[in-house]
């Protein structure tokens, strides 16, 4: 457990900044916007992403990865949150490679992890099935008949669905709604019959999909992990996806309270600049604060998973809970402390404010959260 | 095995070979030794570990061994916290000479003095008081007026101190007072160690909301002290009392993990005065606040344990800077919590229709009130983080 960058993590968040900074700033992410891009990212960008290994940082050695764990990824993750990169890294990479990883066969690791790894190939998890996030709240069956089964439901807030190129589906193969025995976890091409795909625009300008299956019928073969079993790898894939979402509402609390206060040094009023206010200097002050509080709680968080998984429910939903509140505060600041023009659209804040109130809603809000930690704190 | 692991290893086994048992249970406020001339062992176990942890300089495991320090590096000295807590070993001894004074002297202070004071405070025959604040002057310390007017051989000093913790029981003060009347508020304050047997020096105790009265006010009528008490050099007290602050601070932001009251825990007292239904609590208001609050004592914690790593990397980051602030809220936010779990068995005061944990934990919400206020207000807190941190231009 590491509360401190190593060396090498520290070279890594420099690459990163340097590179993001120069080729996917916030204006990136606006063109793609204004122009309506079907896409939603750029396919240039994401090659030379994976170039550089980020899309391998978190797998192991032998398929291909670089192993760095989640700390590594942390510090990437931190900075595609400040620049507001958008790409299929955390859908793909985070995501979908965890579950491979921690619940896929030999083959199924052989087969995808490289070309995850190479960016070729791209994963998304289809899970929600409402508008609050509730992982055990699944309808979508799956029927097994001897080597086959038969898929049918509908996801919604499938985060990159609309490019993936194969899903991981969680579907009722036994049990009850809200029974987290008898989920399947299972791979379906985007592309199979009877998969219909459509895009949903959001306010944040990135990617997400609603998905419907309508009788899609899959190998038995796509199947992740033990037929009713998926639980046990769906629940610490999604620890990791919230740790790693932290990761980027960090860097998004960061961006734009670092933007903030600048502004607050170069805005006059009344014969001052306005960061002379003590009124704004003590929110400001509270702000700093709580992102050093949120500091400690994410690199714990993020070493968690690599080195006591164990601990990592009450670490990923400690985490989740404290960067939902964390960016919600700055983001809303950081509009108000910019006055009139932060509602406009010129300013580059509001995209911001936007993304922050999607990342709040990834595999779960602060509610969710608190209840889980109290009742893993068994109260 | 590295010469940490090493030194852990002896640790540990001299810490069993020579704690006492009654010293490793939970202690009451009655059970702190806090030395000086004055000072009472609480116990006859209490002398021996005290003197057993004074002989091998552990009283102050990281001073110098030339003053009878233990001579510790860091990381060895955080490596006797971890055992002392593994046990957990109680502090032999407590104050304010340990804590803060001797820090400055060490850093600040000439040869004699060293010599005068280190060695006395590792073995506890002095008990310190300080004095900064003045009726005048609270959150705007440099304004204080008590002032020293050289006299060829000595000092003379007239005016008062408040909030002098424990003045009533203390041997020796630190203050800060006004050596030059022209210059500019922080430019004529001078650092001044003052004998509190000296004629002319009188303490009398301020009671509180809480009950309690451990806070006083010294007062100093024509008080000579010898000019060798000085430390630092003549109106530049102003430095020394800043670096000292930051001891205080951090001191303040600890408090909170080693109280010696007999106070709840909040997710404890939950399961005592809240009603549970399936395994959870069913005041929705209190279950999320009493997760808040827990959340943020871990994040408060972790963020204490990222400064151990930082220092120890040499990574400097604003983590130090907002610990006080956030370490003395969380400790308010606990009180009236807990006050809120208990409901009327939280309003007791005295006698027996109350336990004593239940009453002491009711004067510790009184008296968490003060820990917002002293060592420099959270608004004081909030102006240092806006100034030091975010470079914000000063109005």
């Amino acid at each position: 457990m590491a509360l401190v960058l190593t060396e090498e993590q520290r070279l890594l968040q420099d690459t990163a900044k340097d590179f993001l900074t120069s080729n996917a700033p916030v204006a990136a992410l606006r063109k793609l916007r204004d122009e309506k891009d079907p896409l939603g990212y750029s396919p240039e960008l994401w090659r030379r992403m994976t170039e550089m290994g980020w899309a391998s940082i978190i797998l192991p050695e032998a398929y291909g990865g670089l192993d760095f764990g989640f700390m590594g990824l942390g510090v990437v993750l931190e900075e595609c949150g400040r620049t507001l990169a958008a790409s299929p890294l955390y859908a793909s990479a985070v995501l979908g490679a965890s579950a491979i990883i921690l619940g896929g066969s030999e083959a199924q690791k052989q087969a995808l992890l490289p070309a995850i790894a190479a960016g070729e190939f791209t994963l998304a998890l289809a899970l929600e099935e409402s508008n609050h996030h509730r992982p055990t709240h699944i309808t979508t069956t799956l029927a097994v008949q001897g080597d086959s089964a038969i898929l049918k439901g509908s996801k919604c807030f499938v985060l990159d669905g609309h490019s993936a190129d194969q899903l991981i589906v969680v579907a009722r193969s036994s049990g009850a709604d809200r029974d987290s025995e008898g989920l399947t976890l299972v791979l379906v091409d985007r592309t199979a019959t009877g998969v219909s795909c459509q895009r949903t625009i959001m306010m944040d300008s990135r990617n997400a999909a609603d998905v419907q299956f309508d009788d899609v019928i899959v190998p038995a073969s796509s199947i992740i992990g033990q037929l009713d079993q998926g639980w046990a790898v769906l629940e610490p894939v999604l620890d990791r996806g919230r740790v790693a979402i932290a990761a980027e509402m960090m860097g998004i609390a960061l961006e734009a309270f670092d933007r903030t206060s600048e502004y607050l040094k170069e805005r006059e009023q009344f014969g001052a600049v306005i960061g002379s206010f003590q009124a704004l200097q003590h929110r400001s002050a509270h702000i700093q604060s709580e992102i050093e509080l949120c500091r400690s709680v994410l690199l714990q968080a993020l070493s968690t998973v690599d080195d006591a998984p164990q601990e990592l429910p009450l670490l990923a939903s400690l985490a989740k809970t404290r960067l939902n509140e964390l960016v919600k505060l700055v983001t809303n600041e950081a509009v108000q402390m910019h006055g009139g023009i932060g509602v406009t659209d010129e300013l580059d804040i509001g995209f911001f404010l936007k993304r922050a109130r999607v990342a709040m809603q990834i595999f779960g809000d602060s509610g969710y959260h608190k209840d889980r930690y109290a009742t893993l704190c068994g109260y | 095995m590295d010469d940490l692991e090493q030194f852990r290893l002896e640790t540990r086994q001299w810490l069993e070979a020579n704690c006492p048992e009654s010293q490793r249970q939970p202690m009451r406020q009655e059970d702190q030794y806090w030395g000086g001339r004055r000072g009472k062992f609480p116990s006859e176990d209490a002398r021996l570990w005290f003197e057993r942890m004074r002989d091998r300089g552990w009283t102050a495991p990281e001073w110098p061994t030339q003053y009878g320090g233990g001579g510790l590096s860091p990381q060895q000295g955080r490596v006797l916290k971890e055992e002392m807590k593994r046990i957990n070993a109680r502090t032999p001894v407590y104050g304010i000479g340990l804590w803060m004074l001797g820090p400055a002297v060490l850093e600040y202070g000439n040869e004699a003095q060293k010599q005068q004071h280190i060695r006395a405070i590792v073995n506890g025959e002095t008990r310190w008081a300080q004095g900064y604040s003045e009726p005048g002057a609270g959150s705007d310390l440099a304004s204080l007026q008590c002032k020293a007017e050289d006299k060829g051989d000595h000092f003379l000093v007239n005016g008062s101190k408040i909030w002098t913790t424990a003045a009533d029981k203390c041997d020796w003060i630190f203050c800060l007072v006004r050596t030059d009347p022209d210059a500019k508020k922080q430019e004529g304050i001078s650092f001044l160690l003052i004998d509190m047997d000296d004629p002319g020096v009188s303490t009398s105790p301020i009671p509180l909301i809480s009950g309690e009265s451990e806070f006083c006010q010294t007062f100093f009528d024509n008080v000579k002290v010898p000019k060798e008490n000085l430390v630092g050099e003549l109106n530049k007290g102003w430095s020394v009392a800043k670096a000292l602050l930051v001891h205080e601070r951090k001191l303040m932001a600890e408090m909170g993990s080693d109280s010696p009251r007999r106070v709840l825990v909040p997710n404890v007292a939950a399961r005592e005065y809240l009603e549970f239904e399936n395994g959870k609590i069913t005041d929705n208001r209190l279950r999320s606040e009493l997760t808040d609050y827990d959340m943020q004592m871990q994040a408060v914690a972790l963020t204490h344990f990222r400064t151990f790593e930082e220092k120890a990397a040499g990574v400097r980051s604003a983590a130090p800077l907002v610990m006080k602030y956030v370490g003395t809220e969380a400790e308010k936010t606990k009180s009236e919590l807990l006050l809120a779990i208990m409901g009327s068995r939280g309003l007791g005061w005295e006698g027996d229709a109350f336990t004593a944990e239940e009453i002491d934990t009711t004067r510790l919400w009184a008296m968490s009130k003060a820990m917002t206020i002293a060592g420099g207000s959270s608004e004081i807190q909030l102006n240092l983080i806006a100034k030091n941190v975010l470079e914000l231009p000063q109005s």
